[in-house]
C-alpha cells in the first residue's frame, strides 16, 4: 500500500513536471482563468446596456420631450428622432432595438383623461436585451407620465407600494454572476483537456506503454493524473476567484471557502476521471479535441451556469443530472452567492462523488485495452 | 548483390547534378549545413554518408528546391535554385522522396490512387497516367495490391510505393533521403534492383542518396562523408577505402571522424558463452495474435537460454513487435503460452515486471524531463531502495556516456544517445532479462557498437538474457542464436553460422533473402520483373510544358478530390463536421433560453385575506410562476431562497387588506434569489406587471368603473417574433456559430494535418502553386459545410418550427459566401499553425471572441462601440447574423441585405490571397 502511493506521488511529480513543460498548456490555463474570466464578466453582459432606442415624437409636447429625456445612460444610448415612416426600415437594418412612438396630441388627451396609448417597438430578435428592455421603456414611459400627471393634478397614486429586494446581490450586477460562472466553466474545460491531452500525450509519445512494463497499475498511473492535474486546476481556479474575481472585479464572496474547496476537489476527481474517459475513446489529439468539444460545449451551457435551468424542457434537465457540472454549479451557486452550508448542499457532493466513481470505474475498464488497441 | 549494381566508372558521368558553392544554413542556433562547398557529378549514383543529424536531408532538401537557402549558392541541373523561375521549371525534372518510411503518401488512399494523385499533380491524362501507375506497379512488383489502402503496407512497400511516386514524371534528378533506413533486407535489396533497372533504362538520370547503411554506400558510384555539417570526403568508395587503408567503408568512416569521436571507438569483442543450468528464461509455445480477421503472429514456439543473446530477424511487420509485447503483457495473446523466468505471464503480475527491462522500437521515455530525472522516476518506480537510488542513477549515467547531457531534454540529443538512454533506463534496475526492440535502429556505427559491448558485457558478466530484435545484418551475427520470422511465422531458429550453412549461402544476409524469398515466393516474381526492364521508354510527357503555368485548375481539382476521398474515409471527422453542429443546434435550441418560466415562489400571507389572496391568484395564474407550499414564518424566506427552493418569495403583512381599502397605502415585499441576475431582472419586471394589473383590477372592483392606475396605455409590440420566443432568435444565431467556427477548423487542421504527417511535401516539391494546393484543400470543406448548413436549415424548419421568412435566395448566397470567408480564415489559421492541436486551439480562441461576443448574438450591433464595435465589423460573423437574422426572421431579401454579402465577398477574397501570400513554397 506505501508502494502503492508512492508511485502515485512520483507519477504525479512527473505529471506536475510534464505540464511546466508544456508552455502553450501553461498559457492556456493562465488565459482563461484571467484574462478570460475577466473579459467574459466585464464584456458579455446580459444587462440592458447601451441599448440604442429611437423615437417618433409627433406630439412634441412637454411630456413626450420629458420622456425622450429620460432614457438615460447607461441603460440605453440616448435617443434618436426619426419619423414614422422610417421605423420599419431602421428596425431591419438592426439601427434601433427599441423605437417608442408617442401619438400627435398625446399630452392633451392624457390631461384630458381620454387615456392616449403609447407604443414601443421592439426587435424581438435581441434576445437578451429586447425582454428587460421593453419593461425598463414601460417603467421609464409610466414614471414620466405619473409624475406629469401628478403635478398637474396632485392625485393619483399607486395605491400598493411594492418593495422588491434581491437578496445575495442587491444591485443585480450580472458580472457578480458571470464572473464566478467563468471560472466553473473553466475549471471543467480546463480538467477534461489536461488530463485528456497527458494521457493521449503520453500514449502518441509512447510513453504509457512503458509504463505498463514497470511495476505501475493503471488505477496509479490514472490517480496520479487526476490528483496532479486537479491540483494545477485547484490552485489556479483559487487563485482566479481571490484575485480576479474578489479583488479585481469587487465580487463578494458569501459562503464558506473551506466548503467550496472541498466540493471542487470531488468535482475534479469527476471531471478529470471524464478526461480520461473521452481519451481511452480516441487515439489521437485532434480526435480528442473533436470529441471532448461537443461534450464540453453542453456540459457548460446547460448546466445552470448560462441560462436558468428551469427554463429548459423537464426532459432536458433530467438528462443533465448526469452530468456532474449541473450539480456543480448548483453547489457553488448556493454557496458563494447565497452562503449555504453542508446540510443544503450535501445531495449535490453525494450526486458529483456517484458520477465520478462511475466515471472512473469505465476509464479503468477501458484503459490497458485502449492502450493496446491504440498500436 | 553486388553484382546487381554494377559501379559505373565517374568517367562515364559527363557534367554536373548539382553544387552548393558556401552553403550555411541554421536552425534557430543549430547549424546544419556549416559553410559547405561540394560538386555531385550527374548521370551516377551519388551518395552521402554520416551519422544523423549531420545535415544530410537539409543539403539535399536544398537541391530539390524544398527547402529556401539561407546562404550560399546552389545549383541544381544547371540553373539556380535561388531564382523562383528556374525552380518552377525545376519541379517536372526533380523527384524528391522525404526521410521517414511514407511520409509523403496519404495512409487512407490506395496504392493507385496515391499514385493517380501525383499523376494528376504533373499534369497527365487520364490515359497517360493510367499506362504509367500500370508500368511502375508492375516493375516494382505493387502490381497485385493496387487497391490496398497505403496505410496498410510494410515499411518496404511503402518505401517502393514513395519512389514511384517520385518516379511517375520521369525526372532527370532523384533526390533520396534514407530510402530504405527501416527495412528490411530483402525489400532493400528489391529497392536497389529496381533503382538499377530504372537508371538502365534512363541513363541520363542522376541520382542522390543519403544513406546510414555503409553496405549499401559501396555499391555507389561516388560518395561523400559528412560530419558535424561538414563535407569530410569525397570520392568513389574504393578511394576512400584506399585512403583510409581500411577494408571496409564502415571501417574508413570511422578513421574520416574527427580524433575524439574515433576514440570513443573499439571493435566489439564477444567472449564465447558459457551455457547454464536451469529453467529456460523465455518459452513460448503456439503463441498466437490476431487483430481481427489479421493474423500478426501466427503459432510463434522458441525458447531462449539464460544469459543468451537471442535476435529476432524479419521483414517489416511481420510481427517481431507484436511477440515481444505479448511477452512484456502489453498485449494479451490470443492463442498459446508463454513463460518469463519460469512464470507463466500475466499482465497484472507485478513482480515479473521488476525482473524484466524493455526497450520499445521508438523513443518511449518523456521528452519533457531531462535526462536525469527521466532515471530517477525509473529508479522510483522500480522501486529501488532509496540510498542506492541516487549512486545507481550515477552510475547509469556514466557508464552510458549521458553526464554531459544529464540535464538536457531528451528531445535535444541526437538519436544515439537517446537510444542509450532508453537502455540505461532498461538496465536500471538490474533486471534479468532485457526485451529491446529494434534498439539500434538509426544509430550510427559508431554508437551502435558502444551499445553492442555494452550487452556483451551484460551477458557474458552477469548473465542477463537479452532478446532482441534487429535489421542489421552485422547486428544478427553477434547474436548466440537468432530467429528468422516472416509474416508471423518462424521461419528458422538457430546460430548464425548453422544457418548460413543450412543454405549454403556466403553470407548470413544471402541465407535470410533466400529463407525470406522461399517464404514469399518473391524470387519467381523478380525474375518475371527482369523482363519488363526490356520494355521501351514510355511516351515523351505531354505535361511538361503545361506544369510550369501559374494557375491550373487541373492541379487543384486533384487537391480537392483527394481531400475529398481522405475525409470520405475518415468517418470521425465527417460525423465531427456534421452532427457535431446538429447536436449543437438541438443543445442551443433547447437549452439556452431567455425565457424565464416557472419561477418557483412562495408566499407569506400575514394578513389572510380577500385582499391578500386576491394578489396572490394574479401569481397563481401565470405560466411565469410556479407555486410552492406556503411560507409560515419569517424566518423562512431566507433559508428556503438560500437553499435554491424558492426564486422569489412574497411577503403580505398583516393588516394588508385593511390599509389598502383606507388608502393607506400597504407595503407588499418581494424577495428575489439575485444569485443569477438575469432572471432575477425578469422576475422582478413580471411582478411589477402583475402588481399593476391586480391593482387595475381592484381599482375596477371598487369603483365599477374600467379605469387603471395608469392613465396611458402602453403596448409593446414585439416585433418579427411575435410570440417573444427566443428559439426564433437562438436558431438563425447558432446557424451564424456553427457556419463559422466548424468549417474554419476543419479547414485549418485539413492543412496542417499536411504538415505534421509530411505529406506536405508533396506541395513542395511538385509544380502545384500555394493558390491551387489552398482552394484544392478548400473545396471539400465548402461543400461539407453547405451540407451542414442544409441539415441545420431542416432541423430549423422541422424540429424547431423556424421558418424563413425572407428571401431564401438571398440567404443561400450569403450562406455560400459566408462559408468560403469561414473556410479561407481557417486556411489563414493554417499557414502560422505547426500542429493539429495548435490549429484547433488557434482557431477556437480567435473566433470564439467576435463571433459569440460582437456578432449581435448576445448584445445587439447597435448597442456595440468602441473596440468591441470594430471587433465585430473586422470578422464575417457579425455580417452574416444581419443576414441570418434578416431572411430567417425579418423577411428581408437582397435589396436590405446586399451590403453583408459584399462584405463576405470581400472577407473570403482578402483571406484565401492572404493564405496565398503567406504560405511559401519552400521551407524555412
Amino acid at each position: 500500500m506505501r508502494k502503492r502511493l508512492t508511485n502515485v506521488l512520483s507519477l504525479g511529480v512527473k505529471e506536475l513536471r510534464s505540464v511546466r513543460a508544456d508552455p502553450v498548456l501553461v498559457l492556456l490555463v493562465l488565459y482563461t482563468f484571467t484574462f478570460a474570466v475577466y473579459a467574459v464578466a466585464t464584456g458579455a453582459k446580459l444587462e440592458v446596456e447601451h441599448a440604442s432606442v429611437a423615437i417618433v415624437d409627433e406630439d412634441r409636447s412637454e411630456l413626450s420631450g420629458r420622456i425622450k429625456a429620460a432614457i438615460l445612460e447607461p441603460f440605453f444610448k440616448p435617443a434618436q428622432e426619426i419619423g414614422a415612416s422610417e421605423i420599419d426600415r431602421a428596425m431591419d437594418l438592426n439601427r434601433y432595438t427599441f423605437v417608442i412612438e408617442v401619438p400627435p396630441k398625446f399630452e392633451a388627451d392624457l390631461l384630458a383623461g381620454r387615456k392616449p396609448s403609447v407604443q414601443i417597438n421592439v426587435d424581438a430578435t435581441a434576445m437578451a436585451q429586447a425582454g428587460n428592455g421593453a419593461v425598463y421603456l414601460q417603467n421609464i414611459v409610466s414614471q414620466e407620465v405619473l409624475s406629469y400627471a401628478q403635478r398637474a393634478e396632485g392625485t393619483s397614486k399607486l395605491p400598493i407600494n411594492l418593495v422588491v429586494r434581491s437578496k445575495f446581490n442587491p444591485n443585480l450586477a450580472s458580472h457578480w454572476f458571470t464572473a464566478v460562472m467563468q471560472v466553473i466553466n473553466n475549471i471543467t474545460i480546463l480538467s477534461v483537456i489536461l488530463t485528456g491531452a497527458a494521457l493521449i500525450r503520453e500514449r502518441e509519445h509512447g510513453t504509457v506503454e512503458h509504463l505498463l512494463v514497470m511495476p505501475v497499475t493503471p488505477v496509479d498511473i490514472m490517480l496520479a493524473k487526476i490528483w496532479a492535474n486537479g491540483l494545477v486546476i485547484l490552485v489556479a481556479a483559487l487563485v482566479s476567484l481571490n484575485v480576479v474575481v474578489e479583488l479585481l472585479l469587487k465580487v463578494p464572496v458569501a459562503g464558506s471557502l473551506a466548503l467550496f474547496l472541498a466540493g471542487a476537489v470531488i468535482y475534479q476527481f469527476s471531471v478529470t476521471a471524464l478526461g480520461i474517459l473521452i481519451a481511452t475513446f480516441t487515439t489521437s489529439m485532434p480526435q480528442f479535441g473533436l470529441l471532448a468539444m461537443p461534450i464540453l460545449v453542453v456540459m457548460n451551457l446547460l448546466s445552470g451556469s448560462t441560462t436558468p435551468m428551469e427554463s429548459m424542457p423537464l426532459w432536458l434537465q433530467n438528462v443533465m443530472q448526469l452530468s456532474p457540472s449541473t450539480h456543480f454549479v448548483s453547489f457553488a451557486q448556493a454557496i458563494l452567492y447565497r452562503g449555504a452550508d453542508l446540510s443544503i448542499v450535501w445531495p449535490q457532493l453525494l450526486a458529483m462523488t456517484a458520477i465520478g466513481a462511475a466515471f472512473f470505474g469505465v476509464s479503468l475498464m477501458r484503459f490497458r485495452n485502449a492502450i493496446a488497441a491504440a498500436q | 548483390m553486388n553484382e546487381m549494381i554494377a559501379p559505373r566508372r565517374l568517367a562515364q558521368a559527363a557534367g554536373v547534378a548539382a553544387s552548393l558553392e558556401a552553403v550555411s544554413h541554421r536552425y534557430g542556433k543549430s547549424i546544419a549545413l556549416d559553410d559547405v562547398s561540394i560538386t555531385i557529378p550527374a548521370g551516377c549514383m551519388a551518395g552521402l554518408i554520416g551519422p544523423d543529424g549531420v545535415g544530410k536531408s537539409t543539403l539535399l532538401a536544398l537541391i530539390a528546391g524544398v527547402r529556401r537557402i539561407q546562404t550560399g549558392a546552389v545549383r541544381a541541373l544547371d540553373g539556380d535554385m535561388h531564382s523562383a523561375a528556374h525552380r518552377q521549371q525545376c519541379y517536372a525534372r526533380i523527384a524528391y522522396m522525404p526521410q521517414g518510411l511514407g511520409r509523403n503518401l496519404y495512409p487512407t488512399l490506395s496504392v493507385f490512387e496515391n499514385l493517380d494523385f501525383i499523376g494528376r499533380l504533373f499534369g497527365q491524362g487520364q490515359a497517360e497516367r493510367k499506362a504509367r501507375i500500370g508500368d511502375l506497379l508492375r516493375s516494382t512488383g505493387l502490381d497485385p495490391f493496387p487497391d490496398r489502402p497505403a496505410g496498410k503496407l510494410s515499411g518496404g512497400m511503402k518505401q517502393k510505393l514513395s519512389l514511384c511516386g517520385a518516379l511517375i514524371h520521369d525526372p532527370d534528378l532523384l533526390i533520396l533521403d534514407e530510402p530504405t533506413t527501416g527495412v528490411d533486407p530483402l525489400s532493400r535489396r528489391q529497392f536497389w534492383e529496381l533503382i538499377d533497372r530504372i537508371r538502365a533504362r534512363r541513363p541520363q538520370m542522376s541520382v542522390v542518396v543519403a544513406t546510414a547503411y555503409m553496405e549499401e554506400a559501396e555499391r555507389y558510384d561516388w560518395l561523400a562523408a559528412m560530419d558535424a555539417g561538414r563535407i569530410i570526403a569525397t570520392g568513389t568508395p574504393a578511394e576512400l577505402k584506399a585512403r583510409t587503408n581500411a577494408r571496409d567503408l564502415e571501417q574508413a568512416f570511422v578513421s574520416l571522424l574527427p580524433e575524439p569521436k574515433r576514440q570513443a571507438h573499439r571493435g566489439v569483442q564477444i567472449p564465447m558463452r558459457i551455457p547454464q543450468s536451469g529453467p529456460p528464461a523465455i518459452e513460448a509455445n503456439g503463441l498466437t495474435m490476431r487483430f481481427g480477421d489479421f493474423v500478426a503472429v501466427d503459432h510463434v514456439s522458441f525458447r531462449i537460454e539464460k544469459g543468451e543473446i537471442f535476435g529476432f530477424l524479419g521483414s517489416n511487420g511481420c510481427g517481431k513487435s507484436t511477440t515481444m509485447k505479448m511477452l512484456t503483457g502489453l498485449l494479451p495473446a490470443s492463442e498459446g503460452k508463454a513463460s518469463l523466468l519460469g512464470q507463466p505471464i500475466d499482465a497484472q503480475n507485478i513482480e515479473t515486471r521488476r525482473r524484466v527491462g524493455y526497450m520499445s522500437q521508438s523513443f518511449s521515455l518523456y521528452r519533457e524531463l531531462t535526462v536525469r530525472q527521466n532515471l530517477q522516476l525509473h529508479a522510483r518506480l522500480f522501486d529501488l531502495p532509496e540510498p542506492e537510488q541516487g549512486p545507481r542513477v550515477v552510475e547509469m549515467l556514466q557508464r552510458f556516456g549521458l553526464d554531459q547531457a544529464a540535464d538536457s531534454n531528451p528531445e535535444s540529443l541526437p538519436l544515439g544517445m537517446r537510444q542509450r538512454l532508453q537502455l540505461a533506463v532498461a538496465v536500471l534496475h538490474k533486471p534479468e532479462m532485457l526485451i529491446l526492440d529494434e534498439p539500434t535502429s538509426g544509430v550510427d556505427p559508431v554508437a551502435r557498437d558502444q551499445f553492442w559491448q555494452y550487452l556483451v558485457d551484460l551477458s557474458r558478466n552477469e548473465g542477463v538474457t537479452i532478446f532482441l530484435s534487429t535489421h542489421f545484418m552485422n547486428e544478427a551475427e553477434r547474436c548466440d542464436r537468432i530467429s528468422l520470422m516472416h509474416a508471423g511465422k518462424v521461419l528458422a531458429a538457430d546460430t548464425p553460422k548453422a544457418l548460413t550453412e543450412a543454405r549454403a549461402a556466403k553470407s548470413l544476409e544471402a541465407a535470410f533473402i533466400a529463407y525470406l524469398e522461399d517464404a514469399s515466393g518473391v524470387g519467381a516474381k523478380s525474375k518475371a520483373d527482369e523482363r519488363i526492364e526490356a520494355r521501351p521508354e514510355p511516351p515523351p510527357r505531354a505535361s511538361r510544358a503545361m506544369s510550369a503555368s501559374r494557375f491550373d485548375f487541373g492541379r487543384l481539382w486533384a487537391y480537392a478530390r483527394r481531400e475529398s476521398v481522405e475525409i470520405w474515409r475518415d468517418l470521425l471527422r465527417l460525423a465531427f463536421a456534421l452532427l457535431g453542429p446538429i447536436i449543437l443546434m438541438i443543445t442551443f435550441g433547447y437549452g439556452i433560453s431567455f425565457d424565464v418560466e416557472h419561477l418557483r415562489y412562495a408566499a407569506l400571507d400575514q394578513d389572510q385575506t380577500v385582499e391578500s389572496r386576491q394578489l396572490l391568484e394574479s401569481f397563481e395564474g401565470s405560466r411565469y410562476f410556479s407555486r410552492r407550499p406556503d411560507i409560515v414564518e419569517p424566518s423562512q424566506i431566507e433559508r428556503r431562497l438560500r437553499s435554491g427552493d424558492l426564486k422569489l418569495a412574497v411577503e403580505i403583512p398583516s393588516g394588508f387588506g385593511r390599509d389598502l381599502l383606507n388608502n393607506r397605502i400597504p407595503e407588499v415585499g418581494i424577495w428575489l434569489d439575485g444569485a443569477m441576475p438575469f432572471r432575477a431582472e425578469t422576475a422582478r419586471g413580471y411582478v411589477s406587471g402583475l402588481a399593476l394589473s391586480y391593482l387595475a383590477d381592484q381599482a375596477a372592483r371598487r369603483t365599477g368603473s374600467s379605469t387603471s392606475a395608469l392613465p396611458i396605455g402602453i403596448e409593446t409590440r414585439f416585433k418579427y417574433n411575435q410570440a417573444f420566443k427566443s428559439v426564433f432568435a437562438i436558431v438563425p444565431s447558432v446557424i451564424m456559430l456553427m457556419l463559422v467556427l466548424i468549417p474554419a477548423m476543419l479547414t485549418a487542421v485539413g492543412v496542417v494535418r499536411e504538415k505534421e504527417t509530411g505529406s506536405i511535401a508533396n506541395f513542395r516539391s511538385t509544380p502545384v502553386t500555394s493558390l491551387e494546393f489552398l482552394v484544392g484543400k478548400q473545396i471539400p470543406y465548402v461543400v461539407i459545410a453547405l451540407v451542414s448548413f442544409l441539415t441545420l436549415l431542416a432541423l430549423s424548419l422541422f424540429l424547431f418550427g423556424v421558418p424563413v421568412k425572407g428571401s431564401v435566395v438571398a440567404l443561400l448566397t450569403g450562406v455560400i459566401l459566408y462559408v468560403l470567408a469561414s473556410t479561407g480564415f481557417g486556411l489563414v489559421i493554417s499557414t502560422f499553425t505547426r500542429t493539429q492541436v495548435g490549429a484547433i486551439f488557434a482557431t477556437a480562441v480567435i473566433a470564439m471572441i467576435p463571433a459569440v461576443n460582437f456578432s449581435g448574438l448576445l448584445v445587439p450591433v447597435s448597442s456595440l462601440s468602441g473596440a468591441g464595435r470594430f471587433l465585430g465589423l473586422a470578422f464575417p460573423a457579425a455580417w452574416f447574423q444581419q443576414i441570418s437574422v434578416g431572411t430567417f426572421t425579418k423577411s428581408l431579401g437582397f435589396a436590405e441585405l446586399w451590403i453583408n454579402h459584399l462584405a463576405l465577398a470581400v472577407f473570403a477574397v482578402v483571406f484565401i490571397g492572404a493564405a496565398a501570400v503567406v504560405l511559401r513554397k519552400q521551407e524555412a
